[in-house]
């Protein structure tokens, strides 16, 4: 055996810098399952593994879990259980409700907001194809639907528009617009994948026929999602199959998913009250910070009309993607605007619709708090945010504040020829 | 989206050759803010040669990385190498870009290329590059 080699010490200046701070704010794109949610959920795999539809102990078990879900998801939104259709997630229940609430008998047309979510703006199109009118409704400078241009929904089938914006967290007026929608006979439908959770969703209150939720945005499960059809509205399915879910949307149900949306629903329930107290004094503080920063500009409302854990800000004369890879850096997730990080090549449509201009868009960074989000993460990730955009602007030709608008030096995106 | 290669990260985390020369003999600037990206390149010309480089971009992790890629490309050459200097040169050199990055290449091509013009120009020497990327529509 070898002399016993002198163990060095532990180098602790080393190690701390090692460690870095990890800063998750992309709570609009997806969240963490919440522990509680996990332990409901386990036992669904192998051990209450069964088909709900099936007679014996097996289904029973799945199906007496399947029923407590549906109840936890309809409390949230003040509604009754057997107005709960489970579905795949958010986009599932937003095509269900567009495609399957539309009745051409009522008129040939379809209405939704200009900042929906492609789950929602997508099918319209689809229903464009189809030959139907197909209307957008405009909005103001803070994202919020203008009641003012609301007769344009006239002779509609079906209206859609959404609880709360997912980038800049405006809350729309759903009630008036609901109402609005009833009067001319067409059935309304909201998406309220981002503001359950957040805010109080009361079906009744709200006034809708169909109402989308997802399990992911609420430290559920993903893959899951449920519609809200309001008893007496007509629904026709988009999925066929063996009759699942009232014949409304057939497929053997994922039980453990769905247990896990039920938990997530009661626990948004439970604490809402004092995680939305937190969440709007943390938005306010980082709004606060980053509108601190030296031509940083706040996208959407202020306040009650704006979600407690949305900010979205532009920084003039930078990018966004270049400030995300660099909060990334610091083990910060963002998100943003910037056609250079979308898929289509096309800034954000809810930012234009805002009459922001393009590189306004291009230039924008979402953050979205969470349950888990301190004000020490707010302090770190506004210092972080200032320093990132510092160091793009001494990169950039632009100074913060300077007109870009008509500016065009050619030999951009579309001249790209292979 | 793809993700960006650990190369074209470590242009974007620290891009070489970053600012403006006041005394330029030749400038390029090409892109547009509605588009997302702008780049402007700044060339000193001694001998024939590029002397010295150097940019200012606003644009994504793309722009700024092929942006600082060209201006390492282009240190040094001859004119008429640094002319020849392609889109599939930058990337490359970066090892790979996102497809839909591509165009951002193509972005940092031109502005060398409108640089070198610029400065051809301004002594009266018509540009007799063969390959040019088309420019201004
Ligand atoms: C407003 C809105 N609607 C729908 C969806 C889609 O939900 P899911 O991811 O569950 O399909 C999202 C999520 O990105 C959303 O933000
Ligand atoms: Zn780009």
């Amino acid at each position: 055996m070898q002399g016993l080699r002198r163990q060095r010490p532990p180098d602790l200046r080393v190690k701390q810098e090692v460690i870095l701070m990890k800063v998750y704010l992309d709570h609009a794109a997806t969240t963490p399952v919440d522990p509680r949610v996990l332990a409901e959920m386990r036992p669904f795999f192998s051990q209450t593994f069964g088909n709900a539809s099936s007679l014996h102990s097996f289904g029973r078990e799945a199906k007496e879990a399947l029923e407590l879900a549906r109840a936890r998801v309809a409390k949230l939104i003040s509604a009754l259980p057997d107005e709960i259709i489970f579905t795949s997630g958010g986009t599932e229940a937003d095509n269900l409700a567009v495609l399957g609430g539309v009745d051409s008998a009522r008129g040939k047309k379809v209405v939704c907001s200009a900042v929906e979510h492609p789950a929602v703006l997508e099918p319209c199109a689809e229903l464009g194809r189809r030959g139907f009118e197909r209307v957008l409704l405009p909005v103001d400078r803070e994202g919020i639907v203008d009641m003012h241009v609301a007769g344009r929904a006239r002779g509609a089938s079906l209206v859609s528009v959404m609880h709360a914006n997912n980038e800049v967290g405006a809350i729309q007026p759903i009630a008036e617009i609901a109402k609005f929608a009833h009067d001319g006979d067409a059935v309304f439908h909201c998406d309220a994948v981002q503001s359950a959770g957040k805010i109080p969703v009361d079906v009744r209150k709200l006034g809708v026929d169909l109402l989308t939720l997802s399990s992911h945005k609420i430290y559920g499960p993903k893959g899951v999602g449920a519609l809200y059809l309001r008893k007496g509205v007509k629904l026709k399915p988009i999925v066929f199959g063996g009759g699942h879910e009232r014949n409304l949307r057939s497929g053997t149900e994922n039980v453990a998913g769905i247990v896990g949306f039920g938990k997530a629903c009661e626990l948004a329930l439970r604490e809402m009250p004092r995680e939305s107290r937190q969440l709007y004094s943390l938005r306010d503080r980082l709004l606060k910070k980053l509108l601190a920063i030296d031509g940083a500009a706040l996208n959407g409302p202020r306040g009650a009309k704006r979600l407690p854990n949305n900010v979205n800000v532009s920084f003039g004369a930078i990018e966004g993607e270049g400030i995300l890879l660099g909060l990334d850096d610091a083990g910060i997730a963002v998100s943003t605007g910037s056609a250079c990080s979308s898929k289509k090549l096309q800034p954000s449509h809810v930012l234009l619709a805002m009459g922001r201009r393009p590189e306004q868009a291009h230039g924008s960074v979402r953050y979205t708090l969470g349950r888990s989000t301190t004000a020490r993460q707010i302090d770190f990730t506004a210092r972080k945010t200032a320093e990132v955009v510092a160091r793009l602007r001494r990169m950039s030709p632009f100074k913060p504040g300077e007109d870009l608008s008509g500016v065009d030096f050619g030999g951009h995106h579309e001249e790209y020829v292979e | 989206m793809d993700f960006y290669s650990e190369k074209v990260m470590q242009h974007m985390r620290k891009p070489k050759n970053v600012g403006e020369i006041k005394d330029a003999d030749g400038v390029g600037k090409v892109g547009n803010p509605a588009c997302g990206d702008v780049m402007f390149l700044y060339i000193k010309v001694k001998n024939d040669r590029i002397a010295d480089i150097k940019f200012k971009t606003m644009g994504c992790g793309a722009a700024i990385a092929t942006s600082s890629m060209i201006t390492e490309l282009a240190k040094g050459k001859t004119l008429e190498e640094a002319l020849k200097l392609s889109r599939a040169d930058v990337a490359g050199s970066l090892g790979g870009l996102p497809p839909v990055k591509m165009h951002c290449s193509n972005l940092a091509a031109s502005a060398l290329h409108a640089a070198i013009q610029d400065y051809l120009s301004k002594k009266g020497v018509a540009l007799v590059a063969a390959k040019r990327v088309k420019k201004r529509r």
